[in-house]
């Protein structure tokens, strides 16, 4: 009896041990049954599915269509990403940040086998941006639906700037993306900082001592006389030479290969660090932050209009109130520049698989092709938007102008910007080698390494991230 | 008799039994994998894009790019230096606390408190530390050190920590020393207080002093636990990764002098390149084995003669 009972009681152990263990097994092949159940019930039901699946590493496009797509209800007003319902499909958000290439490697784990996912758990819309767009429209199995199968016509489509269909538009000819911003960049200046130089803050003074690289590198000497960063960080004008470079990162054999004009950028930085004249900081810390804030010692910063609304800090009109930012003061200005150049821009796509490809076609067509929508984002956003006949007529129109701004409506200069943008150098390793030069060149301004050997460091970064290219 | 030696094999088969769940762990989460990474360390395996390359065998090729190519050496050397940065003044600094605490004629009061408190970094995650340090040392005039130093007259200008190889270094090794010291304060603690007071109470009847005393007869018979914090901390040296990784956002800035290997390691994850990550796991793991043994070796050398 005794024994019995001992024995009984260690089998009741041993067995509480393995249980959990077992427990997770089981686990793991309930989910692929079910995966399996629900290929079997998209193949039958053609019906839409009742949750929208999001993907994407902030919230500025879950606070687009809070503010712009009026049948999205969110559940929380000031925290879209917490997601909503769009009539009585449920909206879900899954936020990944960019940082350290989180966001894409989430996708690249998702996206491949999204076709058979779980109809509610799969991906039915993801967002991308320019420089690893082509990571995901080129592919050789497409992760992506054709925009022509989801039922947007070319002529919806008419209004849109050429190169924001050039970066979505596979080996094939096929559209596979859309896009509601145009991300035309600007130099973006610090009004008082302005006045104290030169005594005036209009836009063609200050375009006067920044028309070209020579001028603009002049005129840092003369900030820095006076205290003045010329700009936050070298990384700020990084975007201005690398979008006029003249060859892609990468030749047709898989050779990287630096770009002159980004050598250029290296020279001139290089220069302007050993004057002290700007620092070092990676862009989006605190330190390039810091120029922000008023009343800011950094003259100006490089940037297309989401910079201006997304990060500087609180609209003059915003409900938010004073956030001590400079933006709140209506102090910066716009002018073109030393060379027009553009910075990113977020794109909207069809998961393949989805199986919400009417209710992604309406969000398509009402936040990209929709001129009213358009026009809204930009009187209420100050973005500016994927829509040329629109934004030519807004840039006439005085009631677009920006408050951020002080009341300069920088849309012409847009225009103007839009217009010459071209993405015949993009190539599939845009972000990865982007990232490796601004970290390897760090340290040769910052004098810890000599150029060959940033450079060196660049090519076996870039080789790490890349196995198939070659020096 | 015969009745007890039955009850002896009674009882082996439940310790058998007993013993299953850990082999059994340690076989699906260990052994295999460890055999796995060995076995993917001889093939080209990666992806470019959403595209896959291979897998396709290429024997040792991956050990010749790693060796040739692939900065082991230096690698190594950033890890060791600053492990090392770490674990000397850690030792120093627990052997002096753990022998004060062990010492009951010094009577410390609140020991209890203390013992606490040095253990309490060790609670934070390397992660949340390693952001408080990026916060606190970062370069701009505003972030809290340089505001302080600058407020105080010891900089005129924000000095910017992180693009200084030896700072950036010393900061990492710094927070090592902070999380482990009161971990190993505790260990040695323990190992003293495991030795028989009679032999304290020996050497002071015979004059010996305290500093005689520490050397002659608590190091000695500290030995054996000395050996396992040092093997512990090489191979958690060996293995460092979150603080240099968060500190420096993955970059292992400046010119690669904090990137450790398991760093390396991860920016292979980059192209999910299980060939090179496997191979480069394989060196680590032979690496790790070797030291070990060494270190194993010669610390036990005076105990068997």
């Amino acid at each position: 009896m005794k024994k019995g009972v001992k024995k009984a009681l260690c089998v009741a152990l041993a067995a509480g041990m393995i249980v959990p263990m077992a427990a997770c097994g089981s686990k793991g092949g309930s989910a692929e049954k079910t995966g399996g159940d629900a290929k079997t019930q998209t193949t039958k039901s053609g019906g839409e599915g009742k949750v929208l699946n999001i993907q994407c590493w902030n919230d500025e496009f879950a606070r687009r269509l809070r503010d712009h797509y009026p049948d999205f209800k969110p559940t929380d007003k000031e925290n879209p990403t917490k997601g909503g319902t769009i009539g009585d499909v449920k909206v879900k958000f899954t936020v990944t940040p960019s940082d350290n290439n989180a966001y894409q490697n989430n996708l690249d784990e998702v996206l491949p086998k999204n076709a058979d996912a779980k109809d509610d758990s799969k991906v039915d819309l993801f967002l991308i941006e320019a420089d690893y767009a082509r990571k995901y429209i080129n592919t050789k199995t497409p992760v992506t639906e054709k925009i022509a199968d989801l039922g947007i016509t070319d002529a919806d489509l008419a209004n849109q700037y050429q190169y924001t269909k050039d970066v979505v538009t596979d080996s094939k000819g096929d559209l596979r993306g859309v896009s509601w911003q145009g991300c035309p960049g600007l130099l973006i200046y610090n009004r008082s900082i302005a006045k104290a130089m030169w005594g005036d803050d209009s836009p063609e003074t200050v375009q006067q001592h920044v028309k070209d690289w020579d001028t603009f590198n002049a005129t840092a000497a003369e900030l820095k006389a006076k205290n003045y960063k010329v700009e936050a960080t070298v990384n700020d004008s990084y975007r201005v030479y690398s979008q006029n470079a003249t060859e892609p990162w990468v030749d047709k054999n898989g050779k990287i290969q630096i770009d002159d004009n980004i050598m250029k950028w290296v020279d001139d930085s290089k220069k302007l660090v050993d004057a002290g004249e700007t620092g070092t900081d990676d862009l989006w810390s605190d330190g390039w932050k810091a120029g922000f804030k008023a009343p800011g010692d950094t003259f100006c910063y490089f940037g297309p209009a989401w910079l201006i609304n997304f990060s500087m800090g609180n609209a003059p009109d915003s409900d938010k109130g004073d956030d001590g930012s400079i933006a709140y003061q209506g102090g910066w200005g716009a002018c073109e520049g030393p060379q027009s150049f553009n910075w990113g821009g977020t794109w909207i796509c069809a998961a393949k698989g989805t199986d919400n490809k009417t209710l992604i076609a309406d969000i398509m067509k009402k936040m990209t092709c929709d001129k009213d929508t358009m026009l809204d984002i930009v009187k209420k956003d100050s973005d500016f938007v994927n829509n040329q006949p629109a934004m030519e007529e807004a840039a006439k129109d005085d009631s677009y102008a920006f408050k951020v701004l002080g009341g300069q409506n920088p849309l012409p200069l847009f225009c103007e910007g839009a217009k010459k943008i071209s993405m015949k150098n993009l190539s599939d390793y845009d972000q990865g080698c982007t990232e490796s030069f601004q970290k390897a060149m760090k340290d040769y301004f910052t004098g810890n390494a000599s150029k060959d050997e940033a450079l060196n460091n660049f090519y076996s970064d870039v080789m790490k991230k890349y196995p198939n290219l070659t020096k | 008799m015969k009745t007890k030696n039955n009850k002896v094999v009674a009882y082996n088969k439940w310790g058998y039994i007993f013993l299953i769940p850990f082999f059994a762990i340690f076989t699906i989460f260990q052994l295999i994998p460890l055999f796995t990474t060995i076995y993917n360390s001889f093939f080209e395996n990666y992806r470019v894009g959403l595209e896959q390359i291979g897998p396709k065998f290429v024997g040792l090729a991956n050990y010749v790019k790693l060796i040739t190519k692939g900065h082991l050496l230096f690698y190594a050397g950033n890890t060791m230096i600053m492990w090392l940065i770490g674990f000397i003044p850690q030792i120093f600094v627990s052997l002096l606390l753990a022998a004060w605490f062990t010492d009951p004629s010094l009577r410390l009061k609140g020991q209890r408190f203390f013992k606490t408190v040095i253990y309490l970094p060790n609670l934070i995650m390397a992660a949340a530390f390693a952001m408080l340090f990026f916060t606190l040392f970062g370069g701009s005039k505003h972030a809290p050190i340089n505001a302080l130093l600058i407020s105080m007259g010891i900089l005129k200008k924000p000095f910017d920590f992180f693009a200084s190889v030896w700072a950036t270094r010393s900061l990492v090794g710094l927070m090592n020393f902070l999380m482990w010291f009161g971990n190993t304060t505790i260990l040695l603690m323990a190992g003293m207080m495991g030795i028989d007071q009679s032999l304290f109470e020996a050497a002071e009847v015979d004059g010996a002093t305290s500093t005689q005393i520490f050397f002659k007869i608590t190091l000695p018979l500290l030995r054996p636990i000395l050996v396992y914090v040092l093997i512990t901390s090489l191979i958690g040296g060996l293995q460092m990764f979150d603080v240099p990784q968060i500190l420096t956002n993955g970059s292992g800035q400046p010119v690669n002098s904090t990137m450790t290997m398991i760093m390396e390691l991860n920016k292979h994850l980059y192209s999910k390149n299980l060939g090179m990550g496997g191979a480069l796991s394989t060196v680590l793991f032979i690496i790790t084995g070797i030291l070990s043994f060494i270190v194993y070796k010669l610390t036990m050398k005076g105990q068997e003669s």
